[in-house]
C-alpha cells in the first residue's frame, strides 16, 4: 500500500533529521563530550545502522509483497499452496544468529571496559536522597583538603572521574548523558560510575530512576574545568564561609542561625551543621539550587524561601512564611546572606 | 444416544486426548505452578537467612523436635495412600479411617508448628524481627496454610463419605486430594532439608 | 483402569437457591453463565471498557506533557495516573483481551463444546472483574497506587506520601493474578486434553499453539509475582523488611522477582496476538502459514528462553559486568525466534493473493509496527548503549510499539476477523478501514517522537519537564497524535454500535477461511458442534472445501465427493452444562479479603465465610 509506505518512510526521515538537527538539547545522548560517552556512542551507531538496514530490508520486503501479491479484482483462484521451505527457514534463522553473535562481541567488551576502575581517577562520593545530590570530595591528588557540596559536580577536564554512588533512602539514578551512561544509586549498596569530560563546559544531568513526588525536580549538572581552575575552585570550596560584609547580609546570617535552617543545613564556620539538606557554605558559587530546578538569583530565592513545598512537591524544607514564620524582611536578609556565600 | 449416555460422555471419563481425566491433568498443572510458588519462597529464604540484626532462624532451630513433626507429616502421606487404596477396593469405612488419620496427623504437624513458632517468637524471632525471620515465617506460613487447606479438604471428604456420597466411582476425588497432599509433604521434605538441616556458613 | 468417575450425587432441590437453567436471556443468564463464548464476550467488553479508561489516563498524561512545566496535574496526581495507566493497559486490557480470545476460540478451534472447567472459567472472569474494580476503588478510598506499575521498593514501601496505594497495588494484582492462574490451568487442560479426534499437536491451528505456550507461561510466572506481592504487602502492612535496606533487606530482590515474572509477562502479552496474526494472514493470502513447524517451535522457544532474560530490565542497577554480559547475550538470542516469525509471516503473504480486509490491514499493521519495536528492543541489548537508553522515553517508544503497535493491533485484527462468529454480522469494512488508517497514523504520530525524545535525554516518569531542553516540539506532536488515536477508537465504537443495529449478515464462512470454527453456523450455536468433528489435516476446514492437484493448485471439492460425506442423522441438541452463580459468589470473597487487610479485619472474616460458602456450594450443586 503505497500511501502508507510513503508515510512511514517520511516519518523515518523526519525523525532522523530532527535527531541530528536538534538545537539546544543539553541532555542529548547523541553528542558525546567525553571518551566514555564516545565509546557508548560508537556502539549505538553500530547497532543503529544495523537496525536501519534490517528495517529497510524487512519493511521493504513487506511493502513489496503487499503490492506485488495483492489480489486483482475478479481473481478468485487460489495461489500455489506453499507450506514452507526448510532451507530458507534455516537460513533466515542462522543469519540473524550470526549477526547478533557478531554484535555481542563488542557489546561484552564494552561492558567490561566501562566497568574497569580507571587509573589516576579523581574519586568523588555521591550520596543521593529525595531530591538532591550530595558530593563529598576526599583529599587526594588534585584536592588539597576534603569538602562537601551539593548538586553541581565540578570536575577537571581530561581526567577520569570515579564516582561512588550511595543512596540515603530510595533508588535513584545518576545520569549526565554527554559524559557517560547512567548508573542506579541503590540504598545499602555502593555502585560506581566512570565519567570524563574532554572539554570545559557545563553538562546537564538528572535523576533518572523514579524516586517519588519530586523525581522530576532532582537535576544535576557537571561543570568541567581546566585543571588549574578546578584546583582553585576546590581550594575555595574547602574554606569556611565567606563572612557577610553588608548590613543586610549580617542580619541574614543572624536570621539563619536563629531559625530552623541550622537543623538541616551546614555552613562551615558557623554553628549550622545539619545534614538533611544541602551544604550551603558556598552556595552562591552554584549556577542553580533546589536540586537544579532554579537558577540562583534573587527572584527564585525569594520564591523558594517563601514556600519551598509549593515549588517542589514533597520537599522536606518547610514553607518559609506559613510554617517557619519568616517575615518578608527576614527573607530579604536571608537572600542577601545567601548571595554572599561565594 | 440416550441422555444418560450423553451425561456420561459429557461429564464422566469421556475420551480425552491423553487418556487422563481432565481433573487429574488440571491438578498436575496446578502442582507444577505451586513448584514455582515454593521455589520463589525457598529461594527468598536462602538469600535472606543471614540478613539483618538479631536472632536468626538457624539460631533457634530444635532439629530433633522438627524431625519428629516431619516424620508425622511423612506418615500422613502413607495413611493417604492407604485411604485411596481402600476406596478403590470399595472399602468406604476403611477409607474414612485412613482419611481421618491423615487429617489428624496433619493437625498434629500444624499444632507442632504452632508450638514451635510460639517458642521462636518468645526467643525474639518474630515475623518482622529481620529479613531472615520474615523469609522463614513467610515460607513456613505458606506451607502451613497449604497443609491446613488440605486438612479441610480431607475432613470434607470424610463428611461426604459419611453422607454416602463417596463410592468407588468417586475414587478420583480421593486421588486428587491425595496428589495435593503428597505434594505438600514433598515440599516440606525440601523445606526441612534446605531450611532446617543445611548448615549456614559463618561469615 | 477405565473407571468412569462420576459427579457427586446431590438430592433434587427446587427451592430459591436452585441451580439456574436459563442460559440465553436476561441479566441473570450473564451473571451465571458458564458458556465459554459468553465468558469470552464478558472478558472482551470489560477489557475494552478498561481500555477506554486507560486511554483517558494516557490523554491526561499527554495533556500534562504537551507543554513544559505543565499544570494540568499535580505531581501526586500525575504519579497516580501514570501508574494506573500502566497497570490498566497491561493487567486489565491486554491480558484480559487475550483471555477473551482464549475463551471464545480455543474450544471452537479444537472441536470441543466448552473448556475443561466451565465454572472455573466463570470464576476467572469474575475474579478479574473484581480485581480491576478493587484497584480502581483506590482512587476513592485513600489514593491510587503512585509507585509506577513496577512499584520498585523501597520507594513503594517507604518513600511515598502515602502507602495505601501500594496496599491496593499488592492486593489488587494478587486478585487479578488468581484469575490468570486459574484460567491457565483451565486452558492448559483444555488444549492438551480436549482436542477433537484426529487433531494431533501438529494439526492444531497456530493460535492454539500460541495459546498453549502463553498459558504455560502464565501457569509458571504468576506464582513468582504472587510471592513478590506478598512480600511487598507484608513490608507495607505488617512491618517486615524484605525490601528495607536499613534492616538488611534488598530492594534489588523486588526487581529480580518482579522481572522474573515481568519478562515472561511480556510474552504473555504478545503471543496471543501473534497467534491471531498467524490465522488472519493465511486466510487473506489464501495460502497456508509458511513454515508452520518453525513458527510453532519458535513460540515454544520463546516460552523457554523468556525465563532467561529478565535482568535486561536491570542493566543499570549495578549487577556487575558478568551478569550484564550474560543477560545481554541471552536477550540478543531471544530476538531470533521472535524475528523468525516475521519472516514466516512474510513468506505466508509472498506468492499469495492478498485481500486488504480490515482484519488483514490490522495484521499487516501488527507486523510492520512490531518489527520497529523489535528492532529498538535489539538496540537495548547493546548494554553500554542501554546505559543511555534505559529509563528514557526511548524505552517507552519500544514497548508501545510492541504492545500497542503489536498486541493491540493484533487483537483488533482478531476482533474484526472473528466478529461474525460472535454476532453473525460483519463489522462495516468502510468504518473498519477508516479506524485502521487513523489509528495507524495517530499511533505513529504519538509514539515515533518518543524515540527522539529519549535519545535527546527526556527521562521517564517525570510529571513535568523544563523548557529549553529540546523536548517541547515532539511532546506537543505526541499529544496531538494521542487525540488522533482517541478519534480512531471513537470510530471503532461507532462501528460496533451501528453493526448491532444495521450490520450485514455474514453467513457462515464470510472469509473462506481455513480452520474448523468456520465450519459451523454464525453466530456460533450454544453447543458449538452438533457433532464433534473428526480432524484429518491441519487447516481441516480448508481441505474439506478444496484439495490440491500435483502442482499445488487448488481444486474445489465437489459437494459429496469427500470421504467425509456421512449422512448426518437427526441429532438432538447436545446437553450443555447448566449455569451457576457459585463462581460469582466465590469470586466476591477476594476483594473482601483485600478490604479486610487494608481497613477492617472483620471484612476479611466475612470474605472467608463467603469463600467457604461459595466453594461448598460449587462443589455440592447438582450437575443436572
Amino acid at each position: 500500500m503505497k500511501p502508507r509506505a510513503r508515510l512511514v518512510a517520511a516519518l523515518a526521515c523526519v525523525s532522523l533529521l530532527a535527531v541530528g538537527c536538534a538545537r539546544n538539547a543539553p541532555l542529548d545522548t547523541l553528542r558525546p563530550q567525553g571518551p566514555i560517552a564516545h565509546q557508548i556512542y560508537g556502539l549505538w551507531n553500530m547497532v543503529f545502522i544495523l537496525a536501519v538496514v534490517v528495517f529497510v530490508l524487512v519493511e521493504g520486503a513487506i511493502v513489496f509483497a503487499l503490492f506485488r501479491f495483492r489480489r486483482r479484482k475478479g481473481d478468485d483462484s487460489a495461489p500455489k499452496q506453499t507450506h514452507g521451505n526448510t532451507r530458507l527457514e534455516l537460513t533466515w534463522t542462522i543469519i540473524p544468529m550470526l549477526l547478533l553473535g557478531s554484535i555481542a562481541i563488542p557489546t561484552v567488551a564494552g561492558i567490561f571496559s566501562l566497568a574497569r576502575v580507571p587509573k589516576g581517577a579523581l574519586n568523588i562520593q555521591v550520596q543521593a536522597q529525595q531530591w538532591w545530590w550530595k558530593y563529598n570530595y576526599p583529599k587526594q591528588n588534585g584536592i588539597e583538603a576534603s569538602f562537601t557540596n551539593a548538586n553541581e559536580l565540578h570536575i577537571p577536564v581530561g581526567r577520569p572521574i570515579w564516582l561512588s554512588l550511595n543512596s540515603n533512602d530510595v533508588i535513584h539514578s545518576y545520569w549526565v548523558p554527554a559524559l557517560a551512561g547512567k548508573q542506579d544509586v541503590v540504598p545499602a549498596r555502593t555502585n560506581h560510575l566512570k565519567i570524563e569530560a574532554s572539554h570545559p563546559g557545563t553538562y546537564l544531568g538528572t535523576c533518572v530512576e523514579f524516586c517519588g513526588l519530586s523525581h522530576a525536580n532532582m537535576r544535576l549538572r557537571v561543570i568541567a574545568q581546566e585543571p588549574a581552575d578546578f584546583e582553585k575552585w576546590a581550594a575555595n570550596q574547602a574554606r569556611n564561609l565567606m563572612m557577610p560584609t553588608s548590613a543586610l547580609g549580617k542580619k541574614g546570617m543572624k536570621v539563619f542561625l536563629a531559625q530552623q535552617c541550622v537543623g538541616c543545613h551546614t555552613i562551615r564556620g558557623t554553628a549550622a551543621a545539619g545534614n538533611v539538606g544541602p551544604d550551603l557554605t558556598h552556595v552562591a558559587t552554584r549556577e542553580t539550587f533546589a536540586g537544579g530546578i532554579f537558577a540562583f538569583n534573587t527572584h527564585n530565592l525569594r520564591l523558594w524561601l517563601s514556600d519551598a513545598p509549593a515549588e517542589k512537591p514533597g520537599s522536606k524544607m518547610p514553607a518559609g512564611i506559613a510554617t517557619m514564620g519568616l517575615s518578608h524582611s527576614d527573607i530579604n536578609a536571608l537572600i542577601a546572606f545567601l548571595e554572599g556565600l561565594k | 444416544m440416550t441422555t444418560e449416555a450423553i451425561a456420561v460422555e459429557e461429564h464422566g471419563a469421556h475420551a480425552t486426548s491423553t487418556g487422563l481425566d481432565n481433573r487429574k491433568l488440571a491438578m498436575w498443572a496446578f502442582l507444577g505452578s505451586e513448584c514455582l510458588l515454593f521455589g520463589a519462597l525457598i529461594s527468598g529464604y536462602l538469600l535472606y537467612r543471614s540478613k539483618g540484626v538479631g536472632i536468626k532462624p538457624h539460631n533457634v532451630y530444635d532439629i530433633p523436635y522438627t524431625s519428629v513433626s516431619s516424620f508425622v507429616l511423612l506418615m500422613s502421606s502413607l495413611t493417604m495412600v492407604l485411604a485411596l487404596a481402600a476406596i478403590q477396593r470399595n472399602e468406604e469405612r476403611k477409607m474414612r479411617i485412613w482419611l481421618t488419620a491423615t487429617a489428624l496427623l496433619g493437625m498434629t504437624f500444624i499444632g507442632g508448628q504452632v508450638y514451635e513458632f510460639t517458642s521462636f517468637v518468645h526467643e525474639g524471632l518474630s515475623l518482622s524481627a529481620n529479613p531472615a525471620s520474615s523469609a522463614f515465617f513467610l515460607l513456613t506460613g505458606f506451607h502451613g496454610t497449604h497443609v491446613t487447606l488440605g486438612i479441610i479438604m480431607l475432613l470434607s471428604l470424610v463428611g461426604l463419605s459419611l453422607a454416602g456420597k463417596i463410592g468407588p466411582k468417586h475414587a478420583l476425588y480421593v486421588e486428587l486430594i491425595g496428589l495435593y497432599w503428597h505434594f505438600v509433604d514433598i515440599v516440606w521434605v525440601v523445606i526441612f532439608t534446605v531450611v532446617y538441616l543445611m548448615p549456614v556458613p559463618k561469615h | 483402569m477405565a473407571t468412569v468417575t462420576e459427579h457427586l450425587e446431590t438430592p433434587a432441590y427446587d427451592g430459591p437457591f436452585r441451580r439456574p437453567t436459563e442460559t440465553q436471556k436476561g441479566i441473570v443468564s450473564w451473571l451465571t453463565t458458564v458458556d465459554h463464548k459468553r465468558i469470552g464476550i464478558l472478558y472482551g467488553c470489560t477489557a475494552l471498557l478498561f481500555f477506554l479508561i486507560g486511554g483517558s489516563e494516557a490523554l491526561l498524561i499527554r495533556l500534562q506533557l504537551a507543554h513544559p512545566n505543565g499544570h494540568v496535574l499535580t505531581a501526586e496526581q500525575y504519579n497516580q495516573i501514570f501508574t494506573m495507566h500502566g497497570i490498566t493497559m497491561i493487567f486489565l486490557v491486554v491480558m484480559p483481551l487475550g483471555a477473551a480470545f482464549f475463551n471464545y476460540l480455543i474450544p471452537l478451534m479444537i472441536g470441543a463444546r466448552d473448556v475443561a472447567f466451565p465454572r472455573l472459567n466463570a470464576f476467572s472472569y469474575w475474579t478479574f472483574l473484581f480485581g480491576g474494580l478493587f484497584l480502581y476503588s483506590s482512587f476513592f478510598l485513600g489514593g491510587a497506587p503512585q509507585c509506577g506499575w513496577f512499584c520498585y521498593a523501597p520507594l513503594s514501601t517507604m518513600g511515598l506520601p502515602t502507602t495505601i496505594g501500594t496496599l491496593f497495588y499488592a492486593i489488587g494484582l494478587q486478585i487479578t493474578g488468581v484469575a490468570s492462574l486459574v484460567a491457565s490451568v483451565n486452558f492448559v487442560t483444555t488444549i492438551i486434553n480436549m482436542r477433537a479426534p484426529g487433531m494431533s499437536f501438529f494439526k492444531m491451528p497456530m493460535f492454539i499453539w500460541m495459546s498453549l505456550v502463553t498459558n504455560f507461561l502464565l501457569l509458571f510466572a504468576m506464582p513468582v509475582i504472587a510471592v513478590a506481592l506478598f512480600e511487598l504487602l507484608f513490608d507495607t502492612a505488617f512491618g517486615t523488611n524484605f525490601f528495607n535496606p536499613a534492616q538488611g533487606g534488598d530492594p534489588v530482590l523486588w526487581q529480580h522477582m518482579f522481572w522474573m515474572f515481568g519478562h515472561p509477562e511480556v510474552y504473555i502479552l504478545i503471543l496471543p496476538a501473534m497467534g491471531i496474526v498467524s490465522e488472519v494472514l493465511p486466510t487473506f493470502s489464501r495460502k497456508p502459514l509458511f513454515g508452520y513447524t518453525f513458527v510453532a517451535f519458535s513460540g515454544v522457544a520463546i516460552g523457554f528462553m523468556g525465563w532467561g532474560v529478565w535482568a535486561h530490565h536491570m542493566f543499570a542497577v549495578g549487577l556487575g559486568p558478568i551478569a550484564n554480559s550474560a543477560f545481554a547475550i541471552s536477550t540478543m538470542f531471544i530476538a531470533v525466534p521472535t524475528g523468525v516469525k516475521i519472516f514466516n509471516w512474510l513468506g505466508t503473504m509472498w506468492g499469495g493473493k492478498i485481500s486488504f480486509t480490515t482484519p488483514m490491514l490490522f495484521s499487516v499493521g501488527f507486523i510492520t509496527m512490531f518489527t520497529i519495536g523489535g528492532l529498538s528492543g535489539v538496540t537495548h541489548s547493546i548494554v553500554p548503549s542501554d546505559y543511555q537508553q534505559t529509563d528514557t522515553y526511548y524505552i517507552v517508544a519500544h514497548f508501545h510499539y510492541v504492545l500497542f503497535g503489536g498486541a493491540i493491533f493484533g487483537l483488533m485484527s482478531g476482533i474484526y476477523y472473528w466478529y461474525p462468529k460472535l454476532t453473525g454480522k460483519l463489522l462495516s469494512e468502510k468504518l473498519g478501514k477508516t479506524h485502521f488508517w487513523i489509528m495507524l497514523i495517530g499511533f505513529n504520530v504519538t509514539f515515533a517522537p518518543f524515540h527522539i525524545l529519549g535519545l535527546q535525554g527526556m527521562a521517564r516518569r517525570y510529571y513535568r519537564y523544563p523548557a529549553h531542553q529540546g523536548f517541547d516540539f515532539w511532546n506537543m506532536v505526541s499529544t496531538i497524535g494521542s487525540f488522533i488515536i482517541a478519534f480512531s477508537i471513537l470510530i471503532f465504537l461507532i462501528n460496533i454500535v451501528l453493526t448491532k443495529f444495521k450490520g450485514k449478515p455474514s453467513g457462515d464462512d464470510p472469509w473462506d477461511a481455513r480452520t474448523i470454527e468456520w465450519s459451523i453456523p454464525n453466530p456460533t450455536p450454544h453447543y458449538n458442534y452438533l457433532e464433534i468433528p473428526v480432524v484429518h489435516e491441519r487447516d481441516d476446514w480448508w481441505h474439506k472445501k478444496y484439495s490440491e492437484d500435483e502442482q499445488g493448485n487448488l481444486v474445489p471439492v465437489v459437494a459429496g465427493a469427500s470421504d467425509e460425506a456421512v449422512a448426518h442423522a437427526e441429532h438432538a441438541e447436545p446437553h450443555m452444562p447448566k449455569p451457576s452463580y457459585w463462581p460469582l459468589v466465590a469470586a466476591a470473597a477476594l476483594p473482601l479479603f483485600g478490604y479486610g487487610v487494608i481497613f477492617q479485619w472483620a471484612l476479611g472474616a466475612l470474605g472467608a465465610v463467603v469463600l467457604l460458602v461459595g466453594i461448598y456450594g460449587w462443589a455440592m450443586e447438582p450437575v443436572e
